[in-house]
């Protein structure tokens, strides 16, 4: 390793030990006894303080920890593998599509949390695979244009979708639970929806992790890739898969929730430069973070819950503009 | 004699999008620890060949050879360590570095889930110095001109190390003391064992660096022998369909043309 690397190692491990603090600090921030953070020794002596921490708080801040984790490398993953920085899984059907699918599991189906979360997994992939196809087949302009524009396309057809079910739904049950979808929270989050996610969340991330140095190699010209020993082809189809069902995992739990995909990526290749064996697990620490702050904001800005979704929008689209309005972003092709 | 390093017999290409037959029943020899120019006008199948060379894409007819062994017999990182590829022009979207660049070129020689270690830094590092690139080696590599990334694409090459290097036109952007540069490259890595092919629109470049040169026509190839068989007035007038005379100068074989 040479000396580069050791200072990119050190700015991960400082993002670990923040997301640690954050972590912590998330657990004991809230309104009881009293809006502010709690004082720890508190889960000891008070049986309410520690059911809260360890039954409400604990389930839901793993999960808006994993959720930023995942939305964040899933993002990074997508934008490398088509080599373009402005692309995230929503942008291909994969967000819109989890969300038809739950709707229509909430409508049709059961609302059983493994049923919803198949569900929405089988309309993401199918997404995706919608995306890609027509992407595949359009006639003009260059493989991300055809991409994005098919994308766009896909993800309205679900979201006309879930408009339609949105229309049919028992208002006074299925509605809302829609509704919930569209705008994105965890407030709901028990135990038992964190357990449900968490396999599927853990392996996709030690796989991506795992598997980050091919990363780089994926976002070259495929005949490239090609040449220093790679099947193309295959490879993006494993990283594709890998991202896409652990999207369709958290979604499932958490609704839609907007550009943490695309900006995280962003700022850790500018934090741990490109190369993705230190941007990958850079982009997962901070999205972790990012998820963190959000879902504190979310649940204690106001005293009823901002969606977590309408929050990561507001930040990160102004995020976004500044990115933009700071530096060049390139998209060639 | 040893066999040859790869060996192509009667092999055949059609793109399926035109239906127009690129290669038809080609057969030709390269020689181990050789280098072999391609030349050839717009459109007759040099880069092609070199996908076919490479197995990024399979002859219609006919078998390819490497070592020996017909191409599809190898695994993917097998071929990897085997062939390597200079594309003419490769897309970048991301700001890599010259270094992290040209490490990627290790992926070869790595297993499917290790990351590069100090002993590939060193090599990458290496391959830079011998383009003369080292000295910026953390530049981003999207600020470079188009001469310099060629030669950081044929630094990757150097860094992957492979028996055989697939060169798709790689003197097209260079100015004159580069194009010298990467010819000393291309000695070095031939002195070191490598076998080169090059595509190249210059039958001067070819003259003085190639060992071989097949000279390609419509549909196949015309000729394919050492550089004073193939490379003569009557054989590239009637390639080029211009009149073109070969002549010496000092030593150094230079081409006239009239229009």
């Amino acid at each position: 390793m040479d000396s580069r690397n050791i200072k990119d190692s050190h700015k991960i491990l400082l993002s670990v030990c923040i997301l640690t603090a954050v972590f912590f600090f998330s657990l004991f921030l809230g309104r009881y006894p009293r809006p502010g953070v709690m004082n720890p020794s508190l889960i000891f002596s008070d049986p309410l303080a520690h059911s809260l921490v360890f039954n409400l708080r604990l389930p839901r801040t793993l999960t808006a920890l994993f959720l930023g984790m995942i939305l964040s490398s899933g993002g990074m993953v997508f934008q490398m593998i088509f080599s373009n920085p402005l692309v995230e899984p929503g942008f291909l059907g994969v967000s819109q599509g989890a969300a038809f699918g739950a709707a229509f599991s909430i409508i049709f189906l059961s609302s059983s949390v493994w049923i919803i979360q198949g569900a929405a997994a089988i309309a993401a992939v199918s997404g995706l695979f919608l995306s890609y196809t027509i992407a595949r087949r359009i006639r003009f302009g260059g493989w991300v244009l055809r991409l994005v524009l098919s994308g766009i396309a896909v993800s309205a057809l679900f979201s006309a979708g879930v408009g339609i079910l949105k229309y049919t739904a028992d208002p006074m049950g299925e509605l809302p639970e829609i509704t919930f979808w569209m705008l994105g929270g965890l407030w709901n989050i028990t135990w038992r929806e964190f357990l449900t996610i968490f396999p599927v969340s853990l392996i996709s991330l030690v796989i991506l992790f795992f598997m980050r140095w091919r990363l780089n190699v994926l976002s070259l010209d495929d005949e490239t890739a090609f040449s220093l020993g790679l099947a193309p082809g295959r490879e993006r189809i494993i990283f594709l898969v890998t991202a896409t069902a652990a999207t369709a995992a958290i979604v499932s739990v958490s609704g839609i929730v907007s550009w943490v995909g695309l900006i995280i990526p962003h700022i850790a290749r500018r934090i741990f430069k490109t190369d993705t064996r230190f941007s990958l697990p850079g982009s997962m620490v901070l999205g972790g973070i990012f998820g963190l702050i959000c879902d504190m904001a979310s649940r204690t800005l106001l005293t009823g819950e901002i969606p977590l979704g309408i929050f990561t929008s507001f930040l990160g689209a102004g995020i976004f503009i500044l990115l933009l309005m700071s530096r060049n972003i390139k998209v060639e092709k | 004699m040893s066999s040859p390093m790869i060996e192509l017999k009667g092999v055949g290409f059609t793109y399926a999008a035109d239906n127009n037959s690129v290669l038809q029943t080609l057969s030709m020899q390269v020689d181990r620890n050789s280098v072999t120019a391609i030349l050839g006008p717009n459109g007759v199948g040099k880069t092609t060949l070199l996908h076919l060379l490479l197995g990024w894409i399979k002859p219609e007819t006919g078998t390819i050879l490497l070592g020996g062994k017909s191409l599809p017999s190898y695994t993917r990182r097998e071929m990897g360590m085997l062939v390597g590829l200079v594309p003419q022009y490769e897309h970048i979207s991301f700001e890599y570095s010259l270094l992290e660049y040209v490490l990627l070129g290790r992926t070869p020689h790595l297993k499917p889930l290790q990351t590069p270690g100090k002993e590939d830094y060193e090599i990458a590092m290496h391959a830079l110095d011998i383009v003369g690139l080292k000295d910026i080696a953390e530049k981003p590599v999207t600020h470079l001109s188009g001469g310099e990334k060629q030669l950081v694409l044929t630094a990757r090459s150097v860094a992957q190390n492979p028996r055989v290097i697939l060169m798709d036109e790689p003197m097209s952007n260079l100015d004159l003391a580069n194009k010298v540069k990467l010819l000393s490259v291309v000695n070095e890595l031939k002195e070191k064992g490598a076998t080169i092919l090059f595509t190249s629109h210059e039958p001067e470049i070819a003259a003085s660096i190639a060992d071989k040169v097949v000279l390609m026509g419509e549909g196949n190839y015309l000729k394919s022998g050492a550089v004073d068989e193939v490379l003569t007035s009557a054989s590239l007038s009637r390639v080029y369909g211009i009149p073109v005379k070969v002549a010496e100068f000092e030593g150094s074989r230079i081409l006239l043309w009239r229009k």
